[in-house]
């Protein structure tokens, strides 16, 4: 199993993450700076299968994020 | 004119735009299933607005990968009219139709309201029945239409004149207290350089007559007409 991680390039917005951060402060969490949200996806290919990252790679950058404003990680390729 | 609506599983303006297809200018108009792949006999298509496919993973990501959305890309690229509103211009722009993307609103609420926008551009198909600077007055109702691109994409845009409409105040003035949802420089519309492409987060399908509560609306879809007319004749 793999995990795809999808989170908002630097320099764009982040509203959801600003609102969290703001009520983490206000119920006394000041040391929170910054906050910001993104997503993950687990994902199971079937086995056996060549070359998974590059597959993995595919489906990240064409489907789950939004290059104009996201970027992904994939970690833990079994 | 024969006029082609998109109907996904999870769009709700379909009946909108074609009723005033049919009612208002009175175009031969006909519904296209998400599965279509024929309309060799439309001169133009609207992407309707709605939540095609429950908006899941980001409004408009899983509709562009939609049998019906491979012939609109061709249609498109061989020249023929399409019409994005609201959910359409999201469909849009994830396709790479038009250049951008669309956000969450800025202040995280679905918004449902009046607004007013400024005709920035009167020259396209769309829009040739405003006057340039005209204010004109849509409903707007979206969770992600706070666009964005970057900054090579703005100048882009600007370089052809593709902001077409820009949120403004009654009185035309852009401010960022009118501009209800965070959009780059107030961006409510735009259109593809060639010029057969335009998005659009307000609703003009929506305000066709009076008793709807606006006119605003059927200007766009007159427009349309009248470039295809002119075309026609030249």
């Amino acid at each position: 199993m793999a995990r795809i991680y999808i989170s908002l390039k630097k320099g764009v917005a982040d509203p959801q993450g600003q609102t969290i951060k703001q009520a983490l402060n206000d119920i006394g969490f000041s040391e929170v700076r910054e906050i910001r949200v993104g997503k993950f996806f687990d994902v199971v290919l079937t086995e056996p299968i060549n070359e998974p990252h590059k597959i993995l790679e595919k489906i990240s950058s064409e489907v789950l994020a939004n290059p104009i404003i996201e970027e992904f990680s994939i970690e833990g390729i079994k | 004119m024969n006029f082609g609506v998109v109907t996904f599983p999870g769009s709700n303006c379909d009946y909108d735009s074609y009723r005033a297809v049919k009612d208002i200018i009175k175009q031969p108009v006909r519904f296209l299933w998400h599965k279509d792949t024929r309309f060799d006999d439309l001169d133009i298509i609207i992407l309707p607005g709605g939540f095609s496919y429950g908006d899941y993973l980001r409004a408009g990501a899983i509709a562009k990968f939609s049998p019906v959305m491979g012939g609109v890309k061709a249609f498109a690229d061989a020249g023929g009219y399409v019409l994005g509103i609201c959910n359409g211009f999201q469909i849009l722009t994830e396709l790479g139709l038009l250049p951008g993307t669309l956000m969450r609103n800025n202040n995280l609420k679905f918004i449902c309201k009046d607004v007013y926008l400024l005709v920035e551009n009167n020259q396209t198909p769309f829009t040739n029945r405003y006057k340039k600077n005209q204010i004109v007055r849509l409903p707007i109702a979206h969770n992600e239409g706070n666009y964005y691109c970057d900054e090579k994409d703005l100048n882009y845009l600007k370089s052809y004149n593709g902001i077409v409409f820009r949120y403004c105040g009654p009185n035309g003035r852009i401010t960022d207290g009118y501009n209800p949802n965070g959009s780059v420089e107030s961006i409510a519309g735009i259109i593809n350089e060639k010029g057969n492409v335009m998005g659009m987060m307000p609703h003009p399908e929506r305000y066709v007559e009076g008793l709807l509560g606006g006119e605003d609306g059927a200007e766009i879809f007159k427009s349309i007409i009248d470039n295809f007319s002119k075309r026609k004749a030249s």
